[in-house]
């Protein structure tokens, strides 16, 4: 007999969604085999059996939010006949029914969204934890409650992880756990504040439909809202001829036909981006209470909207790579995050993030910056306009692009110098050979 | 052969740090000079509560009428009271034998001296049947335990006829119709509870300012007056000048409040304290560190010395059973690399008289020393309904709890079976509970552990039932 253990999909991960079982009580699996499904705030992953043997109980049935790392999920037995199965795994796809029946109204939405990372590891453990209990001792819990301490950033020590007094004395010495705008572990990590109700702002109930709130909406909800409320932020926006780069993106794409690679203007505008940080590495940068974190390299996060919200994948090291590898990689992870396929690490951790929302005849918006990064560039759509050239009237392609900065990092003269060097590399693409 | 552990002293400490040791997967060996399962079980805390029963029943059927019973007045055979306790001590002694077979540990029976070696002191053991056997091990543990302490130098030392210390109480050569006990811990509070119950005149000698000067203060008070009332003489605040045996009896003379008085008995039980059994192990040619007489240890039982552990009464106080198996489990644990709690349980302690008295973590006067703001609850017996029920109305149950947290930090119990309920209190201060999972918790309906409920209630000035 096997005891099957919820998985961490990334060291930082403490919970999740049992999503979807693919076995029920009486299967036989084998090593590898497919047995479960399970989602985090960005990703969906799938457990592979390790043993062989039959399914004797499934101990969390699919759907269950809050699922603790570890916590056993299923038995295996050791290919005797099946004992009754505990719990049923019938309501398995009812949460993604309702998801993907709601789907369209929120892709309208997401529009206004911008782009949300997840790579704080505060994220990956709140963003499933509604009304999820943190072990705890009951002295744990008064004294995270008189020191208005969140149970839920202290690591415990206890038995099975359980948050003991000792925890608590050195949160209190180490300084963690502070700053929790509601004590209590129960409370909702993505309502930082009280809403009234629909009915008290005068929308009666049964004219709307509710869709949950799922994971990725949660943290998106808790994420920008503190982003947006707490860090000074301000956008510089510049207008972008993009004759040259349209031109040099034909030539570019004609020689690389043969590979079957296209390069697209965002692939052209991540390489910009990652070499304009190298120039200006002040923009490449994240505020910490310690100090201000330099980045080495530029890891440009691109938001892609995703059915019920949107994710960041990273292309690393963009300034090092070619635009066939850019074109690559963005692609595939377009492709992938679409699926929620994404690993943790390829959407945890980038420096920049970059928006756009050309495809979508925007012409200009600020996003909100995607914290810890220092900047995040939000792209309009190219489109020809009038311009003025040597005072005479004339037409060019022409995309405007704003820069939100974290004002604790980028300050108005390193923005207004980034985006120049930003706005010369991507007029003058050859620039970028230089 | 090589083993990874020898333990030397096979008591409570001694034989389930080997059996923890084993279970983990190490080759263990245990050597024991005299009889597996130390003092504890066969001088000290087993054969005692064997006595200690066959007094309760005796006072229970003397006071027959109290529950409308007949019968003809009882009596006792000694002999056959002494015989009981020591078939019981017997019975749990093959029970540790059995368990050493079944974990395979490896008793060596002689006594052990300690030479400096490679990864751990080398062992040599005197063969109890002759010879000598040279024990290599990666660890050793030290859980030699202590025995009763002596003072020469007024006398007060076991001469095996009428002068005692426990030992020679438990396996006595009469019964003496008056008794002198000297000191009123648990140890000579429940002697003379045996001897009293048994018609022995039992006075009790006391150097500090109550009888069981360990427990909290309110405690001491109640236990002084159930004792006076059951006919024990009390001499407290007294200091011991002279003990002597004058033909058929011993005077031990006594000094309260500036006045001599001297105590004519037949018998004489010392009880004034142990000393650890440290002496002729070895430990100072390895350089062991020492710290008033007891080992010196980390709290996983590590000394100074390489390899070297020391855990139980050698290691320092509480002198307790329960503390000495914690310590070396938590030792063979640590050796083994298993991973280790992380709880700091507090260690409860009992004394077995009648009344019996039970507690665990800090006394009212404890806390007030450390400045800390607590609250306290009690709640007496004679309001229990499964007390009164039982026709044992006495003592109470008081309780401490942190003002501002609610942390409960000691628990103070006595009357009849409060050693069997102190372990609830132990488990919520392990576990870390307030007040309130205390108040809330359901407890059973008629029992005495309703007090606890009461008393934690009455912290808040919300008791029920008074």
């Amino acid at each position: 007999m096997t005891d099957i253990l919820m998985p961490a999909l990334s060291p930082t991960m403490e919970e999740g969604i049992l999503a979807k079982w693919h076995v029920k009580v009486g299967d036989t699996v084998s090593a590898g085999d497919v047995i479960a499904e399970i989602e985090t705030d960005k990703a969906t992953m799938e457990v592979e059996a390790v043993d062989e043997g039959t399914v004797e109980a499934i101990l969390i049935e699919a759907g269950t939010e809050g699922v603790k790392v570890n916590t056993p999920i299923a038995r295996l037995s050791g290919g005797d006949a099946a004992p009754a199965p505990k719990a049923s795994p019938a309501a398995a796809e009812a949460p993604k029914t309702t998801e993907a029946a709601k789907a369209e109204p929120r892709q309208a939405e997401q529009a206004k969204a911008a782009p949300v990372a997840a790579s704080a590891p505060a994220a990956a453990s709140a963003g499933t934890s509604s009304g999820a209990r943190v072990a705890a001792s009951p002295l744990a819990r008064r004294l995270a409650e008189i020191n208005k301490l969140d149970l839920k950033a202290i690591p415990g020590s206890g038995p099975h992880g359980r948050v003991i007094k000792r925890d608590i004395e050195a949160a209190l010495a180490g300084g963690t756990g502070k700053a929790a705008p509601s004590a209590g572990s129960s409370a909702p990590a993505a309502e930082p504040r009280k809403v009234q109700s629909l009915e008290q702002l005068g929308i009666p109930a049964g004219s709307y439909d509710l869709v949950p709130l799922d994971g990725m909406r949660k943290v998106i909800a808790r994420r920008l809202t503190d982003s947006f409320r707490d860090i000074p932020h301000f956008p510089l926006t510049v207008d972008i001829e993009l004759d040259n780069l349209l031109a040099a993106r034909t030539k570019i794409n004609t020689a690389l036909e043969s590979q079957g690679v296209k390069v697209s203007v965002n692939d052209i505008v991540i390489k910009a981006v990652a070499l304009a940080l190298k120039q200006v590495p002040e923009a490449n940068a994240s505020f910490t209470p310690d100090g201000i974190a330099m980045h080495h390299n530029a890891d440009v996060a691109m938001a892609v909207a995703i059915d019920g919200g949107l994710i960041t994948p990273i292309i690393r090291k963009a300034e090092t790579k070619s635009l066939a590898q850019i074109a690559k990689e963005t692609k595939d992870l377009a492709t992938r995050a679409r699926e929620r396929k994404l690993k943790p690490e390829e959407f945890q951790g980038g420096t920049f993030s970059v928006s756009n929302l050309g495809m979508f005849g925007i012409k200009q918006f600020a996003s909100i910056i995607n914290e810890p990064q220092g900047c995040i560039l939000s792209v309009g759509a190219g489109e020809q306009r009038p311009i003025v050239k040597n005072g005479q009237l004339a037409v060019a392609t022409v995309m405007t692009v704003t820069l939100t900065c974290d004002h604790r990092v980028v300050d108005g003269s390193i923005g207004a110098k980034y985006i120049t060097v930003l706005k010369g590399l991507l007029e003058d693409p050859i620039k970028m050979l230089a | 052969m090589a083993y990874d552990l020898v333990v030397i002293g096979s008591g409570p400490g001694g034989y389930e740090g080997a059996i923890r040791a084993a279970q983990n997967g190490l080759k263990v060996a245990i050597v024991e000079r005299e009889l597996l399962g130390g003092i504890c079980l066969n001088w000290g805390c087993i054969p005692t509560k064997a006595l200690l029963k066959s007094a309760e029943v005796f006072d229970k059927i003397n006071h027959l009428g109290d529950y409308g019973l007949t019968g003809e007045k009882p009596g006792f055979d000694f002999e056959k009271v002494v015989a009981r306790s020591r078939a019981v001590a017997k019975q749990l002694n093959g029970g540790v034998g059995y368990l050493m077979k079944k974990n395979k540990i490896d008793v060596i029976e002689g006594f052990a001296t300690l030479e400096p070696g490679k990864d751990a002191p080398k062992v040599i053991v005197k063969l109890n049947k002759g010879g000598e056997q040279i024990v290599e091990a990666k660890n050793v543990m030290l859980a030699v335990g202590a025995r009763a302490r002596e003072i020469p130098a007024i006398g007060a030392v076991s001469d095996g006829d009428r002068i005692w210390t426990y030992r020679n109480a438990l396996s006595p050569n009469r019964m003496p119709k008056s008794l002198v006990v000297i000191g009123s811990g648990a140890i000579g509070i429940e002697f003379a509870s045996f001897y009293r119950s048994l018609g022995a005149d039992v006075t009790v000698v006391e150097a500090l300012d109550r009888i069981l000067p360990v427990e909290d203060k309110e405690v001491s008070a109640e236990a002084q007056k159930a004792f006076e009332k059951r006919g024990f003489k009390f001499r407290i605040g007294a200091k011991v000048t002279k003990v002597e045996k004058k033909g058929d009896a011993v005077n031990v003379s006594v000094e309260v409040g500036g006045k001599s008085e001297v105590l004519t008995a037949e018998g004489c039980i010392v009880a004034v304290g142990i000393v650890a059994n440290t002496e002729n192990l070895g430990l100072e040619k390895l350089g062991v560190e020492m710290d008033r007489g007891h080992i010196k240890n980390d709290s996983h039982g590590k000394t100074n010395v390489k390899g070297l552990f020391a855990i139980g009464d050698c290691a320092g106080p509480p002198w307790l059973a329960h503390k000495a198996s914690h310590e070396a489990v938590h030792a063979a644990d640590y050796m083994a690399g298993r991973k280790l709690s992380n709880l700091n349980p507090p260690i409860p302690g009992c004394t077995y008289a009648t009344p019996e008295v039970a507690s665990v973590g800090i006394t009212e006067q404890g806390a007030k020393e450390k400045g800390l703001d607590v609250k306290i609850g009690r709640f007496p017996f004679k309001a229990n309904g499964k007390a009164i029920a039982a026709g044992e109305p006495g003592g109470f149950v008081k309780v401490i709890f942190d003002k501002k947290t609610g942390a409960l930090l000691g628990a103070h119990l006595i009357g009849a079976n409060v050693t069997e309920m102190v372990q609830g209190f132990c488990l919520a201060i392990t576990m870390e509970a307030t007040e309130e999972d205390l108040q809330g918790t359901v407890f059973p309906h008629p029992t005495m552990s309703e007090a606890i409920l009461e008393a934690s209630l009455d912290a808040d000035g919300r008791m029920i039932n008074l």
